[in-house]
């Protein structure tokens, strides 16, 4: 028996749609949120987000958001951090508190058996912090260490200095953690305006899964949310992106070189974003079967992987991606993704449009695994602005996605002469272009 | 075929509910192929793992790497599909696939819609006794696999140290080198190397199908009886019998520098017993004193000592990992503060658990403990492929079924008493491997 990929396009997937049951709840206070209830596991995950994030950052602050969310949960109205921890452990909640550039984000998971005493701690965490002068040094040690340790790490450095060439003094041009001397100079005072201008509810997205009925969110949401800021900071202006075609190259002692590399991208309503989405996956997307993919990691071991993605920031878009090839690869490997990028502004061939269309549309309803991860991308639908319906509509738009757009698009978004190149290692025979 | 066994996975110490309990059912076929089912009916979705019973630490001598070099090879063709052809069939299904490589065990798996199950099946089947390996595809993959190592391993200080510290950790055992491999013996690997590999090791009597999601066991054991079950075994599978690590009589300690380090950091590992099948309670209790020592960065004993009460440390964690075939190991580490010595932080450090085994455990710490375990096992029934590598790697490092549905129980049942038994036999320095990273000594 000899069996072809071409007899497999036969058993070709009939698109899942993802068959969870969303419902648009508004609490008695006005809050709204997005509910799947399932009660088969007695435990609920929340997902709030406000949006904003480390681009709140006053001037001079750098870095004041991302701390603050560090000292969260380091002590909360009688509460010092050591009696926090140990109220949330006994309850077995488990939370946690990170910041993007675009959000604050807080993820939660609570028992049913003690869910009203788990989010009572929660609330008090989100609107009466202590951020007590000890847990402000501590954490503020922590976050210099990992500012430390980030300059000697190949892959930060090509992430910031490729930000620094995308967004120049805009708050996407500099790491969200600030530098060693902003944190350094941070005050509790600092720590107190951030908290205020972050965390508001003109600015909250909120989305439970689990053990829950919507009467019960909504209360939930009230209490939880009723005492923060009506408003919080403005958010920031839109970022240009500055950047332009050509190589950076940055010396650093590694025996493999990290390659960065991306130019503008495409807003998440553009018409024309569902093509553009379909191309990055024939380009770079997350499968082996991707043209970098082969022509970098299958045909020549040039590398471990490669993956590009369109990056959709509140502000900007671009599209961008990366890959790590050993020094004295680093030449061929490059020409390789200048050659590729400039093939990709050609647009796709109608096998590579079917092969994508069939992976995105099928790996999509498996993405809707586990009431953390759904909460999770239920939060970021509404943040890009989707109806509830999305999930159920979504794959028929990457279905309506034809050849001609794929084109269209391509010659419009894919720019070879503005694809910056930017390389930390010590790559044999290339240099930065003029 | 023998006779199935069913259980519910019931949680402990809770009143279980039928929603609450992971149908669990297993099976051998057979040509011995180990099956288990985890009943899910969530969400319309499956995961087909693979686990082979062989990793890093069965590779013959001289061959590191051998193990994860065949993960990648998996991938390429067989008498009846093209190179690469595997991955594009699961993705042509929207589906996602992917391996990994341990010392005691190499698996594969897929996720992909329900009712794919059947295909996904076929093509693994395929694959497991199959494939038709060549110079070039070998070659090709070797590039891979050493910017793999050099991603992963060279390009990053810590993960160097660490393989440095593991291979003094082992006098004998084979658990002592790198899953990745050393890399003058990637170097080395060939096709004769991968193919007296595969014909011992990838065979139905040395694996174990685990499928887990929305499928009933009934059609899961037709789907694997038509395409696994035609399979032959391999006749003469060696037993997993490794060098067994004599007496360590001697604290090893380790120093490495290097110019892409920013702080120095302290990693100490002691040699520790692990999951023993029906003999799982001194593990559980090594899982408390981890959590107790410095599980939580707040309110652990070395977090409170070290970072809150005299603040030595930036951090500081403990954990333990007994999920292997022969052997354990309990971790301690920390980052000193910038104005601390590496020294006065390891003295610090050494008290915490001077002071602990002077001490024992705090009996409200110990409940909270408890209760946090407990509630592990409430938030794992929402992840149905976590369930599904417990199983994996269980059944691939001398467990059995019946183990894992205990190992809950077991957990509930530690006593401090036992906690504090088996802290006196691992906290033992001449068991244990301290090494200290640190930044390059000057400037120029």
């Amino acid at each position: 028996m000899i069996w072809r990929l071409v007899a497999l396009f036969t058993l070709m997937a009939l698109p899942l749609r993802a068959e969870i049951d969303i419902r648009e709840v508004t609490s008695p206070g006005g809050i709204k949120a997005w509910l799947v209830e399932d009660h088969s596991i007695p435990f609920t995950a929340l997902e709030i987000r406000f949006q904003g994030g480390t681009s709140l950052d006053a001037p001079g602050k750098r870095g004041a958001v991302n701390l603050m969310t560090g000292l969260i949960e380091e002590g909360a109205a009688e509460m010092d951090a050591q009696g926090f921890a140990t109220a949330r452990d006994a309850l077995a909640a488990e939370f946690r508190f990170s910041a993007s550039v675009d959000a604050l984000s807080v993820s939660a998971r609570m028992l049913t058996e003690n869910r009203d005493r788990a989010a009572e701690l929660l609330r008090l965490a989100l609107v009466a912090p202590r951020f007590d002068a000890d847990a402000l040094e501590r954490v503020r040690g922590q976050v210099l260490a990992g500012l430390r340790s980030a300059e000697k790490d190949p892959g930060e450095i090509a992430a910031r200095l490729f930000d620094a060439q995308a967004f120049g003094d805009h708050p996407y041009g500099s790491s969200g953690d600030g530098t060693v001397d902003s944190v350094t100079a941070l005050t509790r005072d600092d720590i107190l305006a951030a908290h205020k201008g972050a965390l508001a509810r003109d600015r909250v997205y909120v989305a439970a899964v689990g053990d829950i009925t919507a009467a019960q969110l909504g209360s939930l949401l009230d209490h939880l949310l009723r005492d923060l800021p009506a408003t919080g900071t403005p958010l920031p202006a839109m970022a240009q992106v500055g950047l332009t075609g050509g190589v950076t190259v940055q010396d650093f002692p590694t025996p493999q070189a990290v390659v960065r590399f991306g130019q503008t991208g495409i807003e998440r309503d553009d018409p024309d974003y569902f093509a553009a989405f379909v191309l990055n996956e024939v380009l770079g997307g997350s499968r082996f079967g991707s043209r970098l993919m082969e022509e970098l990691r299958e045909k020549r071991g040039l590398t471990y992987g490669v993956g590009t993605y369109l990056a959709d920031y509140d502000q900007a878009d671009l599209l961008i991606g990366q890959f790590a090839t050993d020094n004295r690869t680093a030449v061929e490997a490059v020409a390789i993704l200048q050659a590729e990028w400039a093939r990709a502004a050609q647009g796709v061939t109608e096998a590579e449009l079917q092969a994508a269309k069939t992976y995105l549309t099928g790996a999509y309803p498996l993405r809707f695994d586990g009431n953390g991860t759904i909460a999770n991308i239920l939060v970021g639908m509404q943040m890009s602005g989707f109806s509830a319906d999305y999930p159920k509509t979504r794959n028929a738009k990457v279905e309506a996605v034809t050849l001609e757009d794929v084109a269209r698009v391509a010659a419009r978004l894919i720019r070879p002469d503005a694809l910056r190149v930017v390389v930390v290692g010590q790559p044999e025979g290339l240099q930065s272009t003029p | 075929m023998q006779v199935q066994v069913r259980a519910l996975a019931l949680i402990a110490g809770l009143a279980a509910t039928p929603g609450m309990a992971a149908e669990v059912t297993d099976f051998t076929l057979d040509n011995g192929l180990q099956v288990v089912v985890i009943e899910d009916h969530r969400a319309p979705v499956a995961v087909q793992m693979i686990w082979y019973r062989v990793g890093a630490a069965d590779e013959p001598a001289g061959h590191s790497g051998i193990a994860h070099f065949f993960e990648h090879l998996m991938f390429k063709a067989t008498d009846d599909m093209a190179a690469g052809a595997f991955s594009d069939t699961v993705e042509l299904q929207g589906g996602e696939d992917n391996a990994f490589t341990s010392w005691d065990y190499t698996a594969y798996f897929q996720r992909v819609a329900a009712d794919r199950l059947d295909l996904m099946m076929k093509l693994e089947a395929d694959r497991m006794r199959d494939l038709l390996l060549t110079d070039e595809v070998v070659a090709t993959e070797r590039s891979v696999i050493l910017e793999e190592r050099n991603q992963r391993v060279d390009s990053d200080p810590g993960s160097l140290f660490t393989e440095q510290l593991r291979a003094a950790q082992y006098l004998n055992h084979p658990y002592g080198i790198p899953i990745i491999g050393w890399r003058h013996e990637i170097e080395a690997l060939d096709r004769a190397d991968a193919e007296a590999f595969y014909r011992t090791f990838y065979a139905p009597n040395n694996a174990v199908l685990i499928v887990a999601g929305d499928v009933t066991p009934d059609a899961v054991r037709a789907m694997a009886e038509t395409h696994y079950g035609p399979l032959a075994p391999t006749v003469d599978l060696p037993t997993r019998s490794r060098p067994v690590e004599p007496p360590q009589l001697a604290e090893r300690r380790l120093e490495m520098r290097d110019a892409r380090v920013s702080e120095p950091f302290l990693m100490r590992s002691y040699l520790a017993p692990n999951r023993r099948s029906g003999d799982q309670r001194e593990a559980a209790a090594l899982v408390y004193l981890a959590e107790l020592l410095g599980g939580s960065g707040t309110t652990s004993l070395m977090a409170r000592a070290l970072q809150f009460d005299d603040p030595k440390a930036v951090y500081s964690y403990a954990y333990f990992d007994g999920s292997a075939l022969d052997s354990g190991l309990f971790h301690l580490g920390l980052l000193p503060l910038p104005n601390v010595t590496p020294s006065e932080a390891e003295a610090a450090m050494d008290k915490v658990v001077a002071d602990f085994l002077a001490t024992g455990p705090d009996p409200a710490a110990f409940e909270r403990i408890k209760t946090q375990l407990r509630a592990a096992e409430i938030y794992a029934l929402d992840d149905v492929d976590g369930l599904a590598r417990r199983y994996g790697e269980a059944l691939t490092t001398g467990l059995t079924v019946a183990d894992v549905q205990e190992w809950p129980k077991v957990l509930q049942e530690v006593t401090p008493d036992d906690v504090m038994a088996a802290a006196r036999k691992v906290l033992d320095r001449r068991n244990a491997v301290t090494g200290w990273l640190l930044p390059e000594e000057t400037a120029q």
